[in-house]
């Protein structure tokens, strides 16, 4: 008996994930250490999963002056290795892709200038901070709005804001950090 | 027909900045070699007026500097046509960065060195990592500073041995203002610009990692050794040695990755595990080609993650995954490797051994571990 293979005919269809990803709109979600906004990502998730878009959050990264810019962070390393994993365990319940990213600055700024100068996006959606929450300064804020393209989405927190807290150290057990995740969060 | 000379060994004493003692351990070495029975002489010296410095050139003989006229100025170098004539075993040279004056065989030191290294006589020799061109830019982005005489990093890498000198930033500061380092009135300027805290721990860092990173060079370009039968037994008993250290210091993971998002969840359950086990992490694509704007915009993505993460980023071009995965994990140590879970594989490629299975042949001892994606995780049943 002889066996012969023949290549199968593709099928018409969609083009493959990684094209499709390429093509798909993108929603940058720049956050900092060590909180986020629960409204904010939550406003974010909401927006890529109507418009069939991928969500790229960045974690930013502030470089003390005394380090090289491209020196490793460990300290917040863990705290954004927690937290891109919590959005993203979030975004796959919700079926919406993520591209995570990591920027280093020497302010949240610098590092933010460096993430929309090198990341291709449609919208930006940020937290204001507030008393009590996370989020980007008034100045920040103010400079993206003058600076960065594209559409800006700017949460204002509100008062019943939950918070996704990280604990930057690790546990005793050395099981890394902890993801504190309020009750709203995981439903 | 003869052979020329073997080419001579080269030592380089590494510093994070002036004062940390670089020339002062060279002479201190020298003694030894000195004492040791060994011809040594001092091709060029440059105590900068420290008593300590100068005590410990005592009993090495100096070949003298020429003086070499340059417009109004007299100027005294390094005598390289007398240091070959000499032909000592060792000769120490001080500052290999410096910047000769015209009339000299060499426009640069670290081109004498070489001239003496090639008649095979041994060199030790001291230089500031200021000094080294890669990281100029980065120096003088931190300091504020920016050095005019700057050396090639192979000069480095191809160097026998490098030893770094480092003590605390404090304990340098303390050093200046006992005038070890510079004459009194300097100590204040020097203190309060170049020599601040911040600068010298910034230094210290990259001193550090540059001799880390050189270790980790050597370690993965060491080359197999050939020679007499006899000799080459005992090179394999070394070799052997060489090889059981990285598994007796401890583990080494390396992950296989791919430049596309799904990679990031490999990378970074792989750090969290390096930080439970204490361990380094390498990250490995297996290029097929070269990447598209898409793949490319992947790789930077994984290239700052790394970074941050204190990972080391490794592109090697291969068909053969498993192969180039294994030469890199036994190059490099690795007793460790994770992979992203395999994607559902066709009829005919299910035929032949998976990526894991081939792993597992090639890689014995080493453990192997697939990572799941965690967002498809079932709940318990309710």
């Amino acid at each position: 008996m002889r066996v012969r293979w023949r290549r199968a005919r593709k099928p018409p269809g969609p083009p493959p994930v990684a094209s499709r990803r390429a093509e798909a709109p993108r929603i940058l979600f720049p956050f900092l250490a060590p909180a986020l906004s629960r409204r904010a990502l939550g406003t974010a998730l909401r927006l890529a999963r109507a418009e069939g878009a991928v969500l790229v959050p960045v974690f930013l990264a502030p470089v003390p002056r005394w380090l090289p810019l491209d020196a490793a962070l460990p300290r917040q390393a863990g705290t954004a290795v927690a937290t891109q994993e919590a959005i993203e365990q979030r975004a796959a319940r919700l079926g919406v892709p993520v591209d995570a990213r990591l920027e280093r600055g020497r302010t949240a700024r610098h590092a933010l200038l460096r993430a929309t100068a090198c990341e291709r996006y449609e919208r930006i959606v940020v937290a204001a901070a507030a008393p009590g929450a996370p989020g980007f300064a008034p100045g920040d804020v103010a400079w993206l709005l003058a600076h960065a393209p594209g559409e800006i989405v700017v949460m204002r927190p509100g008062h019943e804001d939950d918070l996704l807290e990280i604990e930057p150290a690790a546990e005793p057990d050395g099981h890394g950090p902890t993801v504190a995740l309020p009750a709203a969060f995981v439903r | 027909m003869t052979d020329g000379p073997t080419r001579g060994h080269h030592k380089v004493f590494l510093g994070m900045a002036a004062g940390v003692g670089k020339t002062y351990r060279m002479l201190q070495e020298g003694r030894a070699e000195l004492e040791a029975g060994r011809d040594v002489v001092i091709g060029y010296l440059e105590p900068h007026g420290r008593a300590e410095t100068a005590a410990q050139a005592d009993g090495l003989e100096v070949v003298p500097r020429r003086a070499l006229r340059y417009r109004d100025t007299v100027l005294s170098e390094m005598d390289l046509p007398a240091v070959l004539a000499r032909a000592p075993e060792l000769c120490l040279i001080d500052e290999l960065a410096h910047t000769n004056a015209p009339g000299t065989e060499h426009a640069k030191r670290h081109e004498d060195v070489e001239a003496v290294l090639d008649a095979g006589i041994d060199v030790f020799s001291t230089v500031n990592v200021q000094h080294l061109e890669s990281l100029a830019d980065e120096i003088a982005d931190l300091t504020g500073t920016r050095v005019r005489e700057t050396l090639p990093d192979r000069v480095l890498a191809e160097a026998s041995e490098v030893m770094l000198l480092d003590i605390t930033p404090e304990a340098l500061r303390e050093r200046l203002r006992t005038g070890k380092v510079y004459p009194a009135e300097r100590v204040e300027t020097a203190l309060s610009n170049f020599f601040t805290r911040e600068n010298l721990t910034a230094l210290r860092e990259v001193a550090l990692r540059q001799v880390a990173d050189d270790v980790e060079a050597r370690r993965a370009a060491r080359e197999p050794l050939g020679g007499e039968p006899e000799a080459e037994a005992r090179r394999g008993e070394e070799r052997l040695l060489d090889s059981a250290a990285p598994a007796a210091i401890g583990e080494r993971l390396l992950a296989l990755v791919t430049p596309e998002p799904g990679s990031q969840r490999i990378i970074r359950r792989a750090w969290r595990s390096a930080q439970r086990l204490g361990a380094e992490l390498d990250v490995l694509w297996v290029a097929g080609g070269e990447p598209d704007a898409e793949r490319s915009e992947q790789l930077r993505a994984l290239r700052k993650l790394c970074g941050v993460l204190g990972a080391h980023l490794l592109v090697e071009h291969g068909d053969d995954v498993a192969g180039v995965a294994a030469r890199v994990a036994r190059e490099r140590g690795t007793t460790y490797v994770l992979i992203g879970a395999p994607a559902e594989r066709s009829l005919r490629r299910r035929m032949r051994p998976s990526l894991p299975i081939r792993l597992l042949r090639l890689l014995p001892g080493v453990d192997l571990r697939i990572v799941a994606d965690r967002s498809r995780r079932k709940g318990p049943a309710q």
